[in-house]
């Protein structure tokens, strides 16, 4: 027994010793973060309105330029404060103005960066909602005054600028506080999205840029808002300290006509056209 | 499928292992034989990651090791980029998060050894890290297994601290438990459904193992 004990002790030894190795081995394979930092794909951080129009940027980007780009999609206020707190990010792409002046007036950027879009939201709905979308969001008026209203899914107006254009359009309509008990909120409008996309929601206010991705027009219909019934969304992009000339010359891209057309296929207004 | 953060996740679990089941086994052994006042108590805080929320842990993460701390700020000097949203932050945050799953395996394996073995050991003349090497590490060894196995498969599944201190970047922070996060609100969900699949393998595959170590050190008395 003892014997047997030992054969299993040594056994699980080795195991071990091998998956040390292997460990120590995976971390060794890996540059030391200063060299990981700089080359060679810079950090992009966008807002989550950007998702699909930015992913079909990046693939542009590669297929134009050989180079690429890695990007983290969130709510703007989000990943602002992440910035501030030491994200290593490198171009920030926010949804809103205000969240890059924040930055900046930290000296977290290079200079105040440029406007690249305006946005707009829309009411969106799977198809087999009861709820029906339309401009004036008449219909969610009906069934929330009737009581047959169910959930309705907008970003969290706290911190992602979609959710607070969504709450700015509700109020406008007075709906608001009759909303308010129908609302779930999305970490991003992108979660939002899913939220209502996916059936979980009756519909969801959201990103026009999001309403006209292939994977949500298979999946519902949408009204796009009157933009007289929320504060323009300013979507504003800043380099950030520290940016590479990788990041450069994708920031540049951005402003150049191939970016600009993409942006505007999704719904954007471009700013100066 | 994202390959980078399954490899990432597999780094972080590693290492958190290698890292971990050493310092833990020390704790373990002083939980297990050692009698002192404040037992229960330190028990207790190494417990508590198993209930708090890790939302709770990680906002002391970015609050004790955020850009504004002195600590925060000592790493930052250190390492030439903050703490936080990098590897290096996972990789703290995982150490603590895990700290009841090294333990608790291995204080109740070495618990449960006869304490007349370790007065033999003591009696034929063996020095104390003999007695260790000889005597309590392999009898304790199915309950370290247990230890490395569920360390491993934690890590492989810790959501909530990461989402919070780490920021999902890929290659860096965006573990496999966040990467699915990020696929179903992309609308991936061939995506999303692989990477879960994964994760419920290596799961279930960590609990079949740890199962089987525990009867083994059951059937031993």
């Amino acid at each position: 027994m003892m014997r047997r004990r030992g054969a299993i002790a040594r056994l699980l030894l080795g195991g071990l010793a091998t998956l040390a190795l292997v460990a120590v081995g995976a971390a060794a394979e890996q540059p030391s973060p200063k060299v990981a930092r700089t080359p060679p794909t810079p950090l992009v951080a966008a807002a989550s309105d950007l998702k699909f129009a930015l992913d079909e940027i990046v693939a542009k980007f590669r297929h134009d330029t050989g180079a690429t780009v890695r990007v983290t999609y969130g709510s703007s206020g989000n990943l602002a404060r992440q910035i501030a707190q030491g994200a290593p990010y490198e171009l920030f792409l926010s949804a809103d103005e205000q969240y890059v002046r924040w930055l900046a007036d930290r000296g977290l950027t290079r200079g105040d960066g440029e406007l690249y879009a305006i946005g707009r939201i829309a009411l969106f709905a799977p198809f087999d909602s009861p709820l029906r979308p339309d401009a004036e969001l008449s219909h969610l008026a009906r069934r929330l005054s009737d009581g047959t209203a169910g959930r309705l899914a907008i970003a969290n107006p706290e911190h992602a600028p979609y959710g607070r254009a969504a709450e700015q359009a509700l109020r406008s309509l007075g709906l608001w506080e009759a909303t308010r008990p129908h609302l779930v909120l999305g970490e991003n409008v992108a979660q939002a999205a899913q939220f209502a996309a996916s059936g979980n929601a009756d519909g969801g206010l959201i990103a026009h840029s999001l309403a006209l991705a292939p994977e949500l027009r298979r999946r519902g219909s949408y009204a796009l808002i009157p933009e007289s019934l929320h504060k323009p969304l300013r979507q504003r992009m800043v380099l950030l300290v520290g940016a590479s000339p990788a990041a450069e010359r994708f920031y540049e891209y951005l402003r150049a006509p191939a970016g600009r057309g993409i942006l505007a296929g999704y719904g954007f207004a471009i700013p100066g056209e | 499928m994202d390959w980078t953060a399954l490899t990432l996740s597999i780094r972080l679990g590693l290492l958190t292992v290698v890292l971990l089941v050493p310092l833990a086994f020390v704790l373990a052994r002083w939980l297990a034989f050692g009698r002192f006042r404040g037992r229960g108590f330190v028990e207790a805080l190494v417990a508590l990651p198993l209930i708090l929320p890790p939302t709770v842990l990680g906002y002391y993460l970015l609050v004790a090791f955020g850009r504004a701390s002195p600590l925060g700020q000592a790493f930052e000097a250190a390492l030439g980029h903050p703490l936080v949203f990098s590897f290096e932050g996972l990789l703290l945050a995982s150490l603590l998060v895990n700290l009841p799953f090294a333990v608790q395996p291995m204080q109740n394996a070495l618990a449960a050894i006869p304490p007349n073995l370790r007065d033999a050991a003591r009696c034929c003349g063996l020095s104390p890290l003999a007695a260790i090497r000889r005597v309590e590490l392999p009898l304790a060894l199915p309950g370290i297994a247990t230890a490395a196995v569920l360390t491993f498969a934690h890590t492989l599944g810790e959501f909530g601290v990461v989402l919070m201190v780490g920021g999902s970047i890929p290659g860096e922070t965006r573990t496999i438990a966040i990467a699915i996060y990020d696929r179903v609100q992309a609308f991936d969900e061939a995506s999303a459904g692989v990477m879960a699949l994964v994760l419920l393998t290596l799961s279930l595959l960590a609990l079949g193992i740890t199962n089987t170590l525990a009867r083994r050190m059951v059937h031993r008395h």
